[in-house]
């Protein structure tokens, strides 16, 4: 067992009540006299809001009230934030659209909010929802980012009307060009990053309510971290000071990095409750869920990749063209731009990238973080790229990378797009991945399936990601007089399980049974500051901070106890909650010490009361996580189905504290990868602006019956070496290392038919085209 | 609870439906397994002002065989299907198909008749029941009718169900000696509506094929029978030349509708697939 | 109009009386108070919404709670015996075969259904017996780990 606990795969806290129904999802807490709200939608991806006709629906059966922007505007309510605002290329600062959190005028995607009707239960409320009359006049449509920067393309938004909103670059363009020159070999390609939807189990909800007494709101919403939604309610929406809103996670049933964010819901329903006076509740469908969660992706890249005439690579060139949506959502231009870009390099030495970056403005739903946000973009183009350079110079997809890694002996490195890697071994890692997968018995494999008429190929992947980010993060540990913990942390589990993570290693470092230590979050009256869950942070960061709390709290109540034991503090030893002094009678234990701190009799001069402490930590570096996936795949030439035979990963995510947990994180990321690479895709019709796939009929969810049994292992020996506890993170790793892995598998079973690439997803239908094309184009028919 | 409002009847005879229809008109529909039209009406996309339960009518229960007909009452829910040693034997293709359908927590529900009423072109059960050559039996307040399943199906969730028509149960000729029934579908995912599927009937002997039909779904408005297909393989043993031939027929048979999933012209190619595919399964007497 | 209602719910005989369009999830979560079943979408796929009528699996999203007047309904809070999880949950928590728990009733319920078919499943079983029900959490090794594990503990 290492450093707090690491190492050890415990069992869940949290599970009892999950199994047992118990868990409190939004849905599931209800408040005296509560009110329901529905919100009426806009059918049309964009329109002009001529009329809205509330009679008919007001005169329904319970209806309470009905609102539209009319009155936020009278009552001086505020716009949804955008809060990451990127520096254009000119020097620039980008401006965002206002947004409105009921639609001013103009509606801008199908499901963009128009009304909201409260009522005495859902169903009145949804009965009088229907009745609301808007009267639209429909305006042209643009649904795809390219087209939208098309001269001549429907403005979204009068204040940008050429639909750019960020036109971002980063790196050397001279450098670049000039390697460019200088080249033996340039590969390219052009990529689509699919747009896809979050899919959180738990569809949204809001339950909001207001103190008149206390002129104070409280917001129970499942989310990724309160205290952030808390801060952009208070200072954008309803200007008034965070003392007076309270923000309560719950149970929240999964993220994604779509639960980070403010959405016009949870404005409406505390709107609505100081409104009318009661607490106000909603609950979203999934088909609103598909509508209006924050989509992920969508990105259209050209890249190219100048080699030496050993393969070597010089330099790399990304163009990138970024869908954000109607509106741009909290850190939806972060994304594309910082939040990716700068792990372009990869893994590999590439000593020049430039990246140009224009992000456009469309009638769909904002776009904004997805599971790695920006960083499996970046894996996924230049993994994908490299896969490309090795057909091109007839080099192993293995061999191109091993000349191109990054070697440990070069740690720390910074690289081309700017990230300093303190450590990794992506060489060890892939030759591990690769004798796991059975790369060497692969031809025979491939041969067996050609006498059933099937094409197999395998792809490698070597993702790194870029992690710990964030704010700092403040734990705070206090003893009850028994002795028991509590854990006050403001990152927000959306199911990774901190409550057990976090308790692990307090039970560690205090020698004190899981049932004595009690975890908690998400709520903003409880923990006095949290940045929240996303981008891998919560144990590199959280962790940080409690195992920095931990060791404080550690050495109080060892001064402690070498004033109540009269003994040297430096003579003492801890264990199993117990201080003694070597080599006499006299020992105290946590539990005693925790009451004794409770009296100022007990207390050494300057110790505060309280076995307690609290500590932040404010990550100095990025950690990085990295790994290799290795995928096998067989496709039915027949029908273009393509089936997973075999999945093989191995990770180097630094030091583990809970394997069985760590693995959990693994492998469901690594299906949200499959599943982008092979199924799902969020499809507008590019004219109309309608979504196309708004359930679960037509977005492909991965499922338990096509998905192989995943096999995974990890690479402990490299800990991350700018971090205390050695971690580096491993929330998203799975899925920004999944996409590329399966595209290269599956480009790799057509490359006998001279195929080179195929977009994501590569659903049955699309390899088939793309296998017709291929025979006709090579056959001249 | 997202439906309109509406009102409900549990009923116990034929009579209480046939007076319901009567006062209600086309307000009022049947919920048999609701696996189909509560989601519907959850989606407002029907909203009928009456429903009328017929979980209890007996006169839609039970699977019985009479002679050479297998009688399978309307409410018979797939589970039961799936599980009625009786259907194995005298429907083989219908046993087979089963397990296609959604997945078990709607199979524990939805029902035959229900399936087959509702008429979605791109399900299991309409196929199966045009390549069985089933007939309906349908009553209302006037009496009892029957109708031949290639009669049944006439359009995009249309068929010959008249307002104030019952489903009552549907009689499938009991498979003779020898005969096979093979189902095969592409779909993105399993347990999904088909992109284009197969069910077929036809007795193999000596590497022919007699009797074989060909029903084609998810191609078009309805299930369609590919009689030139079957004719292609119609003389002497099958060899690959005729499965071409007959993939080739099935251009004369139907043009496939696209979707938003798949264009015309890869569901022509799929069914093709289909076809050599299920036709190999016949032969193996699979 | 309200629709006299009665029912057994883990056990217990309940009676009510409902509007004809509540659902039979609509009535075990306001009108009983068994929140453990969820509701995860609109088109009975998700299968968070997973109970039973009579023994067999059912989508309660997709039932009118008229329709399961008269049966015997068992949900996700009727497994446990007092302090003791069922052999299939403690499964699920020893195999780490949930995070969020959003999903984790309608799956605990799907897995025992499987079960009733399939004392010894094999994983293609099990795979296909959960092809209703969505996770989007695990990736679904650990739930067809936590299965087979669950399977051999009720044998």
């Amino acid at each position: 067992m290492g450093r707090f606990g690491a190492g050890q795969p415990i069992r869940r806290v949290e599970d009892r009540r999950f199994l047992t129904g118990q868990g409190t999802y939004t849905d599931d807490r209800s408040l005296p006299n509560q009110a329901h709200m529905v919100v009426v939608r806009s059918v049309y991806a964009h329109a002009r809001i001529e009329a809205i006709a509330l009679e008919a629906a007001r005169a329904m059966p319970g209806v309470i009230d009905i609102f539209t922007c009319a009155d936020l505007d009278a009552d001086g309510i505020g716009d949804v934030p955008t809060i990451f605002l990127p520096q254009n290329r000119d020097g620039s600062r980008m401006t965002a659209p206002r947004r409105r959190p009921l639609a001013q005028g103009v509606v801008r995607h199908v499901g963009e909010a128009v009304a909201i009707v409260i009522a005495e239960t859902q169903a009145q409320a949804r009965d009088a929802a229907e009745l609301v009359q808007v009267d639209y006049d429909p305006l042209p449509a643009v649904a795809e980012a390219m087209d939208a920067l098309e001269a001549g393309a429907p403005a979204v938004h009068d204040s940008h009307p050429d639909n750019l909103i960020v036109d971002w670059e980063m790196g050397d363009e001279a450098a670049v060009a000039e390697a460019f020159q200088s080249a033996a070999r340039i590969v390219s390609l052009d990529l689509i990053n699919n747009r896809v939807a979050p899919i959180a189990m738990e569809p949204r909800a809001a339950l909001g309510q207001w103190d008149e007494a206390e002129d104070r709101f409280t917001l129970y919403t499942g989310s990724q971290g309160s205290h952030s939604l808390r801060t952009w309610l208070c200072r954008h929406v309803f200007g008034i000071p965070e003392e007076k809103m309270r923000v309560v996670a719950g149970d929240v049933g999964g993220g994604f990095g779509m639960r980070i964010f403010l959405f016009p819901e949870h404005a409406l329903v505390l709107y609505a409750a100081r409104k009318l006076g009661r607490p106000v509740k909603w609950v979203g469908d999934r088909s609103e869920a598909f509508l209006t969660d924050t989509h992920g992706r969508d990105h259209h890249s050209h890249a190219r990749l100048a080699l030496d005439e050993d393969g070597h690579f010089l330099a790399l060139k990304v163009e990138t063209v970024a869908n954000l949506g109607a509106y741009v959502s909290q850190m939806g231009a972060f994304i594309p731009t910082l939040g990716g870009s700068g792990m372009l390099s990869g893994v590999y030495r590439t000593p020049h990238l430039h990246v140009h970056v224009r992000c456009a403005l469309t009638n769909t739903a904002p776009v904004d973080a997805y599971r790695g946000a920006g960083r499996p973009e970046a894996a996924y183009l230049i993994e994908r790229l490299v896969d490309a350079a090795a057909r091109e110079t007839g080099l192993a997809p293995d061999e191109i990378r091993r000349r191109n890694f990054i070697a440990p002996e070069q740690m720390p490195f910074t690289t081309s797009g700017g990230k300093t890697y303190d450590s990794g071994d992506f060489a060890r890692l892939m030759d591990q991945a690769m004798a796991r997968a059975d790369w060497s018995g692969f031809p025979a494999r491939r041969e067996q399936s050609a006498k059933n008429g099937r094409l197999r190929g395998i792809g490698l992947a070597y993702y790194i990601e870029a992690c710990g980010g964030g704010g700092p993060e403040t734990a705070r540990i206090m003893l009850s007089p028994e002795g028991d913990a509590t854990v006050l942390i403001g990152t927000q589990s959306t199911g990774q399980g901190h409550e057990t993570a976090y308790a692990q290693m307090v039970a560690d470092g205090l020698s004190l049974p899981l049932s004595r230590i009690k975890v908690h979050q998400g709520d903003t009256d409880v923990v006095a500051t949290g940045s929240g869950t996303g981008g891998s942070r919560s144990i590199p960061v959280g962790g940080a901070a409690l195992a920095q709390a931990i060791e404080a709290v550690q050495a109080k109540a060892k001064r402690l106890a070498a004033h109540l034991l009269q003994a040297p503090e430096e003579d003492l030893s801890f264990a199993d909650g117990r201080f003694t002094l070597p080599g006499s009678e006299r020992s105290i234990t946590l539990d005693e010490l925790a009451r004794a701190s409770r009296d100022p009799d007990h207390l050494p001069e300057g110790m505060t009361p309280c076995l307690d402490a609290t500590e932040s930590f404010k990550p100095a570096a990025g950690t990085y996580p990295n790994g290799c996936h290795i995928c096998e795949v067989e496709v039915d030439p027949e029908t273009g189905e393509t089936s997973i035979l075999r999945y093989t990963i191995v990770d180097d995510f630094g030091v583990v504290l809970n394997p069985l947990l760590l693995q959990g994180q693994v492998h469901g990321g690594t299906v949200q990868g499959i599943g982008q690479a092979l199924w799902e895709m969020a499809a507008y019709d590019p004219e109309s602006g309608q979504l196309l796939a708004g359930s679960f009929m037509d977005y492909a969810v991965p499922r338990a019956d096509f998905l192989p049994r995943i096999d995974s292992a990890t690479d402990e020996s490299i800990p991350c070496r700018t971090h205390p506890l050695g971690v580096k993170g491993a929330g998203e790793a799975g899925t920004i290392g999944a996409a590329p892995a399966v595209i290269n598998a599956v480009v790799d079973a057509l490359s006998p038919l001279g195929i080179r690439h195929v977009d994501m997803p590569a659903t049955p239908h699309r390899v088939w085209k793309a296998i017709q094309q291929q025979r006709a184009g090579r056959f001249g028919t | 609870m997202k439906a309109s409002a509406f009102d409900y009847a549990r009923v116990e005879s034929l009579e209480e439906v046939f007076a319901l229809f009567a006062e209600y008109g086309d307000e009022a529909r049947i919920i048999a397994g609701g696996q189909t039209l509560v989601p519907a009406m959850a989606m407002r996309v029907a909203a009928p002002a009456l429903l009328i339960d017929i979980s209890r009518l007996e006169a839609l229960q039970g699977i019985a065989r009479n002679g050479d007909r297998l009688r399978i009452g309307a409410f018979t829910r797939y589970v039961e299907l799936q599980h009625s040693p009786l259907v194995a034997e005298a429907a083989p293709l219908l046993h087979r198909a089963i397990p296609l359908i959604a997945h078990e927590a709607i199979r524990s529900r939805g029902t035959f008749g229900g399936s087959l009423a509702n008429a979605d072109p791109a399900s299991e059960m309409p196929a199966c029941a045009l390549a069985l050559e089933a007939v309906m039996v349908i009553a209302n307040a006037e009496g009892e009718r029957r109708v031949a399943a290639a009669d049944f199906f006439q359009g995009l969730y249309q068929t010959a169900l008249e307002p104030g028509d019952v489903l009552v149960a549907v009689e499938i000729p009991v498979a003779q000696d020898g005969m096979q029934g093979v189902i095969e579908e592409l779909v993105r995912r399993q347990g999904d509506y088909a992109m284009v599927g197969l069910a077929a009937t036809g007795k193999a002997a000596n590497g022919m094929l007699s009797g074989p039909r060909f029903v084609f779904f998810g191609v078009g408005d309805r299930p369609v029978l590919a009689t030139k297909a079957a004719e292609a393989l119609a003389d002497g043993p099958i060899s690959p030349e005729h499965i071409a031939e007959a993939q080739a027929a099935l251009a004369q048979d139907f043009t496939p509708l696209g979707d938003i999933h798949c264009s015309p012209a890869t569901k022509a190619h799929l069914a093709r697939v289909l076809l050599g595919r299920v036709v190999s399964r016949l032969l193996e007497h699979r | 109009m309200a629709h006299a209602l009665s029912m057994i719910v883990n056990g217990r005989e309940v009676n009510a009386h409902v509007e004809a369009r509540t659902l039979l999830v609509d009535f075990l979560r306001d009108h009983l108070g068994l929140t453990g079943t969820h509701v995860g979408c609109d088109t009975s796929q998700c299968g968070a919404c997973v109970v039973q009528i009579n023994g067999l699996s059912v989508k309660a999203c997709t039932v009118l709670a008229m329709q399961a007047d008269g049966a015997d309904v068992t949900t996700i809070e009727g497994l446990a015996e007092g302090e003791t999880l069922h052999p299939m949950q403690q499964a699920f928590q020893d195999h780490h075969g949930l995070q969020c728990g959003f999903c984790t009733p309608g799956m605990v319920m799907s897995a025992l259904d499987i079960v009733r078919r399939h004392p010894d499943p094999s994983e293609a079983q099990i795979r296909d017996g959960l092809k209703g029900n969505f996770c989007r959490c695990t990736g679904y090794g650990s739930i067809v780990e936590a299965v087979q594990a669950g399977a051999k503990a009720m044998r």
